[in-house]
């Protein structure tokens, strides 16, 4: 964020534009793109249309109430002023009365029938986008920013559910209220008809650009939103390191930047606004200028009636309420058009990680995990990552996987449990292609310990037991809980305030990175896969815990099969052999000491750090060489 | 909002720790309008300075009404007047009228206009310096409000809490101005014209304030659990989509989607009973207008059939009283806009009012060239009210000294470090770097002097430069790429797509942990400080990177103070003094050869770490 990692300049459309070469539904009409949303709001149209009638007879008893004031003032009321009969009074007030309890009952008829369907389709909308970005593969996660996916699960729903519930309903009465007012004028009042018709030429137009112009705005008003609250996201999650360079000014200078970025998109929205307002306006009003004096000379000419005349600008005031109106429930539309936009934009994006159509019922869980001539490249990337790969994890042994930083382990690793899919060649669990095994299945074979242990806001019982089945009676549950925390070394949980239901995760106790890798090496071994990927797992471990956690995961690996991502001796330990990944390929499979011996690269990435202390001219270094009983040969041929 | 201790808001003051209480709804009485007036005190603050240009869109709308309402007088006028004036040959009457509707027409619709981008420009102020506080205020906020808020919580803040406001703002701030106008036109004339017919409308009102009073009620309570149950549902998505990787990899979609559906009935319930106390609160204003109508009418009926009111005065008031609460509704509409801007203002505000545990100093001593002298002087830290971590710690880390931190979990080598750093304050004691508290140094000036380097190597999105700059913004080029080649990472850079222009992507997908290490070690490098704290640096490294940085360490802290703390003995090697911890208490102190050579827990940990080299 400091000094801004994104390009302020970058034309408009957001990171994921460019992941979609076309922005789903952005070529679509207006109508063809929210017409997507039927299958959501099917359910909810016979509501939708009563609602609509509702809205209907409310204006119309509203309208009606001050006719009939008028008309028995007037009527009956002024005839009986001689008689004095009270009675009379009677049947007016209850008509008033009876109009006026029928449109506040309408209303509240009205607001009744809509808001159960649009909150509904909004509820339902939310986890149906929720459940399918679960469903997404990871990759795409790693490319989307999370403000932007949030941005369309909070705000752009929102929108559509304030749309549904109010704008449509309104769209539609605009709609028929002017159509059917214009055809009366039509009908009744000829020429003048003809006069007012002909402002709805300029207006369409007007309309018609307008809409063009503000769904782009917008779009990249909702988009820049989405870039905010991905900044604002970043800036929390990586407060530590902002404070730790005390960059909180220069990351609230770059959030300023975008933040002013979206205010100029914001009024560049509102001026576009503006001028359809003023056009909804004006012309209109324009033409019944026109109209007026044409009309008056009509009349004084004999051509037309006074009462016509009358009756025709009555009519207009009617329909001129709706056309004002109509700017801003188009633009209320078209909102909700570029949110559905948005949307679907997720919706509609394929997951090449799929379930298979017909899976291939996994068979009985050995362990055996092959990866044959496997290329894997990221989608946007120019190399692959990892080309021609073969390697085997025969069943119940630990392989560790050597390379450097950037070599492609962790990778490798994410493919077995199909976190990625292979881009060539195939990975094979228990002699079965893993693409045509149902994801469940083979995750529920293949469990990981990540390199970035993440934790749940949730009780440490929880975070451990994530893979373990719920259906488990619970004394096994249990079991398993304390065996996992006790290989792990992450006994502490017992001594947390709550034990181990104390709540961990953003939202509890913060730990330790030692602590989280250990809670997250325990989840990995409760759920007693076949097949264990460790990716690094003892990384953030000091020596004597490593050595604890060693001693203990030798035995629980001894049953499983297991890949160890490995970056030191102690790690690569475990394993019963060791492959190195150099440059995407394997290039050697064999025990630790015999790839010592013979493989140069091994050596390079695993040999220990004595050689460099026996560099250094530090007089640390002099000392501990001339300490007694310092074995620094021994280890050195060791390293060799 | 600089608001602190208000003596009634006694029970809103809550640990930063508690986000619990960031969810409460069901407030008491005092704690309800202390929030409230937090609340309204906010937005008053914001609004404040934008009082002309409320005042300029207020006339706008006002005219683009009176534009609106001419029209139909103009047309009166044309058929009472002008006709017969046409008639008879005198065709002025029709030419005056004519201009005077074209004129009406072209001023209403422009002032229309201009309202619309009047309102906008004020609400978009309005909303930037909000955003802008309320990030400035997250990030001056102590770790240890971080550490409970979730950045979930924050986030709803920054964005659909926000989003209440707008609508206020958008829909019509001003736009109220309009109907309360037309209102009290409407309610003096008919007083004018009829005062026992006014008499009924202000009756009227009785029942209106009450039923408004009813929901002003609810709604506050209900937009309030609106505000906590979108926030719990922001929360929850954050942190799913976070954590995307274990979820899949633990099949817990189907208990997260559970989850994640239950917080959304719950959202979706809060904005039922909204919609339920709304959709019941405006055609109740509708019907209490209406039955005034009828009561008008029988009332003025009555009285026309004595004879004391004449019929046409009659026909005149009932209209009056019709079109007064015609504006209601729109009235009903601002005032639930407002009770929403005002639930979430005051989430916002709450935020707002949390003050840094850790706080800048009021006359910061200037440090301008540190040199890197630590003491410790007697400190204690507990976290919070828990227990003691660091009991009575005094320690003196003379400058250029490089010291690493030795001991098992939880012996307090983070806390020490995050003290040293000011992520945290000492309960008791002291910590002076070149004999200034740091209490007493400005934020820039100890920034610029002591930077850690913590485990997680976060990245922000944007280009591998961009990252390594964050170390110091005015790097040039050749700088940060000296950095990256002194931590060894220049090579890795170089070999990605478009070297150090590549997007590290969200979170640095694409670069694996070792490497965002060495891309945060090159940050560190560039700093430059004076104290290096390096909590866990190095711990994904592969063995030759840990080499390079151990290399690049020793020319980097030749001359400054370093903390290292590592598990992995072999950065130890390149200290000049090993301190071993043990429940916050050093243990052991010494050259890492002596300590190494003697009995000790470092000799028996320097054991056992080289028998793990084989």
């Amino acid at each position: 964020m400091p000094d801004t990692p994104r390009d302020r300049s970058r034309p408009s459309p957001p990171a994921p534009s460019s992941v979609t070469p076309h922005p789903a539904g952005s070529q679509l009409s207006t109508f063809a793109s929210v017409r997507r949303l039927y299958p959501f709001v099917r359910p909810a149209v016979p509501r939708l249309i009563a609602g609509f009638l509702s809205a209907l007879g409310a204006s119309l008893a509203a309208l009606a109430i001050p006719r009939v004031l008028q008309a028995m003032v007037e009527g009956p009321l002024a005839d009986s002023i001689d008689s004095h009969d009270v009675g009379t009074l009677v049947g007016p007030v209850l008509l008033v009365l009876g109009l006026g309890l029928l449109e506040g009952g309408l209303i509240l008829l009205r607001r009744n029938l809509v808001m159960y369907p649009g909150t509904r389709v909004e509820a339902v909308m939310r986890m149906a986008l929720f459940r399918h970005l679960q469903d997404l593969p990871v990759a795409f996660h790693d490319r989307w920013p999370g403000g932007q996916l949030l941005s369309r699960i909070m705000g752009d729903l929102g929108l559509l559910r304030r749309w549904l519930i109010f704008g449509l309903l309104q769209l539609v009465v605009s709609a028929i209220t002017i159509v059917v007012g214009v055809g009366i004028l039509l009908a009744t009042a000829g020429w003048l008809g003809l006069v007012y018709l002909a402002g709805a030429i300029p207006v369409t137009i007007i309309v018609f650009r307008f809409s063009r112009r503000y769904r782009v705005i917008a779009r990249l008003s909702q988009d820049q939103s989405g870039d905010l609250a991905t900044t604002v996201e970043e800036s929390v999650h990586g407060i530590r390191v902002l404070k730790a360079f005390g960059r909180g000014r220069d990351a609230l200078e770059s959030f300023t930047g975008q933040a002013e970025e979206l205010r100029r998109t914001e009024i560049r929205k509102a001026g576009s606004q503006a001028t359809i307002t003023t056009s909804l306006q004006l012309i209109p009003e324009l033409t019944l200028a026109v109209c007026l004096v044409l009309g008056v000379l009509l009349a004084a000419d004999g051509q037309m009636t006074v009462g016509t005349l009358v009756a025709f600008f009555m009519t207009t005031a009617v329909i001129n309420g709706p056309v004002v109106d109509l700017g801003m429930t188009l633009s209320m539309t078209l909102n909700a058009r570029t949110a559905v936009d948005r949307y679907f934009e997720v919706m509609e994006t394929p997951n090449r990680v799929a379930d298979p159509a017909h899976p291939v019922e996994a068979p009985t869980p050995r362990g055996h995990v092959a990866l044959s001539d496997v290329t894997f490249g990221y989608e946007d990337a120019a190399r692959p990552v990892l080309e021609h790969v073969d390697l085997e994890l025969p069943a119940g042994t630990t392989t560790a996987l050597v390379g450097l930083t950037g070599s492609g382990k962790s990778t490798l690793a994410l493919l077995v449990p199909r976190i990625f899919d292979v881009t060539a060649g195939a990975v094979e669990l228990d002699g079965v292609d893993v693409r045509r095994l149902r994801r469940a299945d083979v995750r529920a074979r293949v469990a990981v310990a990540f390199e970035d242990p993440t934790l749940f806001s949730a009780s440490v019982r929880e975070n451990v037991l994530l893979g373990v089945a719920d259906t488990l009676p619970a004394a096994e549950r249990e079991a398993r809980l304390h065996e996992a925390l006790d290989v792990a070394q992450a006994r502490f949980a017992y001594d947390l305030p709550d034990g181990v239901d104390t709540r961990i995760g953003e939202e509890g106790l913060s730990l330790s990175g030692g602590q989280r890798q250990r809670l997250a090496l325990a989840r990995a071994i409760a759920s007693r896969p076949p097949v264990l990927v460790l990716d690094d797992p003892l990384a953030a471990l000091d020596v004597a815990t490593e050595e604890a956690v060693t001693a203990r995961l030798r035995e629980v690996l001894a049953a499983t099969t297991s890949l160890v991502i490995a970056h030191r001796p102690s790690t690569v330990a475990l394993a019963d052999r060791v492959a190195v990944l150099q440059d995407g390929r394997i290039t050697a499979v064999g025990t630790h000491s015999a790839l010592l011996a013979t493989d140069a690269h091994y050596r390079h990435v695993i040999s220990s750090l004595e050689q460099d202390w026996a560099r250094s001219e530090r007089p640390v270094e002099t000392d501990l060489a001339n300490r007694p009983g310092t074995d620094r040969p021994s280890t050195k041929e060791a390293a060799l | 909002m600089t608001t602190t201790a208000d003596p009634h808001s006694g029970g809103l003051r809550r640990r930063p720790t508690d986000a619990t209480a960031d969810d409460a709804t069901r407030l008491d009485k005092a704690t309800s309008r202390a929030v409230r007036s937090r609340s309204l005190r906010l937005l008053g603050d914001l609004l404040r300075p934008r009082t002309r240009a409320l005042a300029l869109a207020g006339v706008l709308v006002v005219v683009a009404t009176l534009g609106q309402v001419a029209g139909p007088w103009l047309v009166a006028l044309a058929i009472d007047d002008a006709v017969p004036a046409v008639t008879d040959g005198r065709p002025t009457t029709l030419v005056a009228v004519g201009a005077a509707y074209l004129v009406a027409a072209v001023v209403g619709g422009l002032c229309a206009g201009a309202y619309v981008r009047a309102a906008a420009r004020i609400a978009q102020g309005v909303l930037l310096e909000l955003r802008r506080r309320v990030f400035r205020h997250t990030q001056r906020l102590s770790l240890e409000f971080h550490e409970s808020y979730t950045s979930g919580r924050i986030i709803s803040r920054q964005t659909s809490d926000l989003e209440a406001l707008r609508e206020l703002l958008d829909g019509g701030l001003t736009g109220v101005v309009s109907s309360l106008l037309l209102m009290v036109f409407t309610g003096a004339s008919l007083f004018l014209l009829d005062w026992r017919s006014g008499l009924v409308l202000a009756a009227a009102l009785v029942p209106a304030w009450l039923l408004t009073r009813w929901f002003q009620h609810r709604s506050q309570l209900y937009y309030r659990e609106q505000r906590t149950a979108s926030a719990r549902l922001i929360v929850k998505f954050v942190e799913t989509m976070t954590g995307m990787r274990a979820v899949q990899a633990f099949r817990r979609e189907a208990t997260t989607e559970a989850e994640y559906n239950r917080l959304g009935e719950e959202y979706r319930d809060a904005n039922l009973r909204i919609f339920s106390v709304n959709g019941r609160y405006q055609p109740g204003l509708v019907l209490i207008g209406n039955v005034t109508v009828a009561v008008a009418l029988a009332v003025g009926g009555w009285r026309a059939l004595e004879g004391t009111l004449e019929v046409g005065v009659l026909v005149a008031a009932l209209l009056y009283v019709k079109r007064f609460f015609q504006p209601i509704q729109q009235l009903g509409m601002f005032y639930n806009a407002l009770q929403s801007a005002v639930a979430a203002l005051e989430k916002v505000s709450g935020l707002l009012a949390e003050e840094p545990t850790v706080v800048e100093p009021r006359n910061p001593v200037p440090l301008p060239h540190a040199r890197g002298e630590l003491r410790l002087d007697h400190v204690t830290f507990r976290y919070g009210a828990g227990p003691v971590v660091l009991p009575d710690l005094d320690l003196r880390i003379p400058a250029g000294q490089t010291v690493a931190l030795v001991g098992s979990t939880g012996a307090g080598k983070s806390t020490l470090a995050k003290l040293v750093t000011r992520f945290y304050d000492a309960t008791e004691g002291r910590v002076l770097l070149d004999g200034t508290d740091v209490r007493d140094l400005s934020t820039p000036d100890l920034r610029r002097a002591v930077v850690m380097v913590t485990q997680e190597a976060y990245l922000f999105s944007g280009s591998v430069r961009e990252n390594i700059a964050l170390g110091r913004p005015d790097a040039s080029q050749a700088e940060i790429e000296a950095a990256a080649r002194a931590v060894g990472a220049h090579d890795f850079i170089l070999a990605m797509p478009e070297g150090y222009d590549t997007d590290v992507n969200k979170r640095g997908g694409r670069v694996s942990a070792g490497q965002r290490q060495l891309l945060s070690f090159a940050r560190a490098f560039l700093a430059d400080p004076a104290v290096l704290v390096l909590d866990e640096a190095t711990s994904s490294l592969d063995l030759p990177g840990e080499r390079l940085v151990q290399h690049g360490l020793q020319t980097l802290l030749a001359d400054r103070t370093a903390i290292i703390i590592a598990h992995r003995l072999s950065t130890v090697a390149i200290a000049d003094r090993v301190l071993v911890m043990e429940h916050g208490r050093v243990v052991e102190d010494g050259p890492p050869g002596d300590l190494a050579a003697g009995d000790g827990r470092f000799a028996a940990l320097h054991t056992a770490w080289r028998d793990s080299l084989v």
